[in-house]
């Protein structure tokens, strides 16, 4: 069977612009950020990124990346509003499909299903059927308690031509095991893409024999590629490995763009960019 | 103790009861009766309220850690609740929430996605995030911790939460219920003919014109609106030793 491992950089050479591409995680929780700063050093622009967002959304916003983005929301968590996603969307950067959480999930589903849509209980009588005009909806051919027939949105799959997704663990096949708390939705990104890169806190060979079975989230059926990339989440959490990086995240988020990239981002490598996080780290003690 | 006596003792408790307080339990009354349902608040107040009511009248409710797990009051775990759980528990409506709002208008309609044009927002708040969803599947209830015209609008720039009549226009009122908003100046119903927002009571110390001139639409206000229950002795205790020991009600809470 084949290795799947590359490196960040091989990652985005198998991408391209004006791409549709989903990424994990959920708000500033184990996002692929590894990858995203790999997309950043690259070319790569005028992408769909479809995501539960959190700095991957500001980051690739405020670098100009972004033609559409698909999201329910975009926060640091800790910090609610993120600064550079607000700064893009005021200066109108980027369009936006502006979905519910719950839209966003069966979006997900249908995608992974391979079925054109899923009927939703949401959006109806909010503006998010106002702003997406192209928002349809469907009857349930089966009368209720009450002998209607309810209406519901008809949340279009939301298919991928790639997805980034960081986990704790990942074997070479590109087998992935989360040991956190919530799986958020990475299994489902996956299957909703045609191609799937997976990075890893730490690269192992099997998952032993003790392993806890409702950990291994994510398949090699629907895997491309495998990185590994320890603290590859930085600055967002990926427990039990690591937390989230407070005073990092809040620096990010009071520091002018330009200031920040130039110092973090215009390195070579993701090693530049971790050398340059613990330099910074120095300085604060 | 005779009717005068026994408004005077109520006087004098009143005034040794802070504002915060008053808000704490107006928020805990939202879950009175709701069964073996989890109490979702994102807010402090709002939070103190789910964790006053479980610790008091309604022992059978299910809290949060905040991220994936259900806890008893003591922190220790006593279920899995992802986000892809938690959101089955949303539409499945075993579940209450109280969100706030940066809008919110006479029939209930939310905002919390952005203020001015959508399309080029003069300021980008969160998102609609689970908004629509909350509103058409589980009950919700609003925690406005500064009751202002900013927020108490005529007509809220993004709705993310549906109100009345936008459900009722929508076809969409099979699960819809918005059973209470509370603010730092009182407490507030759609039990109406119309369903528009009435005040159902205000809170000791809060006049009714005070509440007039803080809300941005004309708020239904019957002749003789009563005030909101006062804390028990054993309601106080537990909010001051208890479950907000360190006073953060009163940083939410400011006014008086």
């Amino acid at each position: 069977m084949s290795d799947k491992t590359m490196t960040p950089e091989e990652v985005v050479g198998r991408l391209r612009s004006g791409m549709t591409i989903g990424i994990g995680g959920w708000g500033s929780r184990r996002k692929p950020m590894a990858l995203v700063r790999a997309l950043l050093r690259s070319e790569i622009t005028d992408l769909t990124v479809i995501s539960y967002g959190g700095p991957d959304v500001g980051l690739l916003a405020a670098a100009g990346r972004i033609r559409r983005l698909v999201a329910a929301f975009t926060t640091l968590d800790s910090i609610p509003l993120e600064p550079h996603f607000r700064a893009a969307r005021e200066r109108g950067a980027f369009a936006m499909t502006e979905l519910d959480e719950a839209m966003f999930m069966w979006g997900l589903h249908a995608a992974a299903n391979r079925l054109p849509f899923l009927p939703v209980r949401a959006g109806l009588g909010s503006d998010v059927m106002t702003v997406n005009p192209e928002l349809r909806t469907v009857r349930s051919p089966y009368a209720d308690d009450e002998g209607g027939y309810e209406e519901f949105v008809a949340v279009p799959a939301l298919r991928m031509e790639a997805a980034l997704v960081h986990v704790n663990r990942a074997d070479r096949l590109g087998n992935g095991q989360y040991l956190g708390p919530d799986p958020y939705f990475d299994d489902l990104f996956c299957e909703a893409a045609d191609t799937a890169y997976v990075s890893c806190e730490r690269l192992v060979d099997g998952f032993g024999s003790d392993t806890v079975p409702q950990t291994l989230l994510i398949g090699r059926h629907c895997v491309t590629g495998v990185v590994e990339t320890p603290n590859g989440a930085h600055f967002t959490s990926c427990v039990p490995d690591r937390d989230r990086d407070e005073p990092f995240q809040r620096m990010y988020a009071t520091t002018p763009w330009s200031v920040f990239a130039e110092r973090f981002l215009s390195g070579r490598s993701e090693d530049d960019y971790q050398r340059a996080v613990q330099a910074w780290h120095e300085e604060q003690r | 103790m005779t009717g005068a006596a026994a408004q005077g003792a109520a006087a004098q408790a009143a005034t040794l009861i802070s504002r915060s307080e008053y808000c704490v339990v107006a928020c805990a009354e939202a879950w009175r009766d709701n069964g073996e349902i989890l109490a979702a608040a994102m807010a402090p107040v709002s939070s103190f309220g789910a964790r006053l009511a479980k610790r008091s009248f309604a022992p059978e409710l299910l809290l949060t850690d905040g991220e994936a797990m259900l806890v008893g009051l003591d922190g220790e775990v006593e279920g899995w609740l992802p986000y892809r759980r938690h959101l089955t528990m949303v539409t499945g409506g075993k579940r209450h929430v109280m969100m706030g709002a940066s809008q919110i208008d006479r029939y209930g309609n939310q905002n919390i996605s952005c203020v001015g044009d959508w399309s080029r927002p003069a300021r980008q708040l969160l998102g609609v995030r689970g908004a629509p969803v909350n509103t058409l599947n589980n009950p919700v209830s609003y925690w406005i911790p500064r009751h202002s015209p900013r927020v108490f609008v005529e007509r809220v720039d993004m709705v993310s939460g549906v109100g009345h009549d936008r459900a009722a226009a929508a076809g969409a009122t099979r699960f819809h219920r918005i059973p209470r908003v509370v603010s730092d100046l009182g407490v507030f119903d759609f039990e109406t003919p119309d369903r528009s927002m009435r005040l159902a009571s205000l809170h000791p110390g809060v006049t009714v014109d005070r509440v007039r001139q803080a809300t941005g639409f004309d708020l239904v206000i019957g002749d003789d609106v009563p005030y909101t229950r006062e804390p028990t002795a054993e309601e106080l205790r537990l909010i001051r030793m208890v479950i907000d020991p360190d006073g953060l009600r009163d940083r939410e809470v400011t006014a008086s």
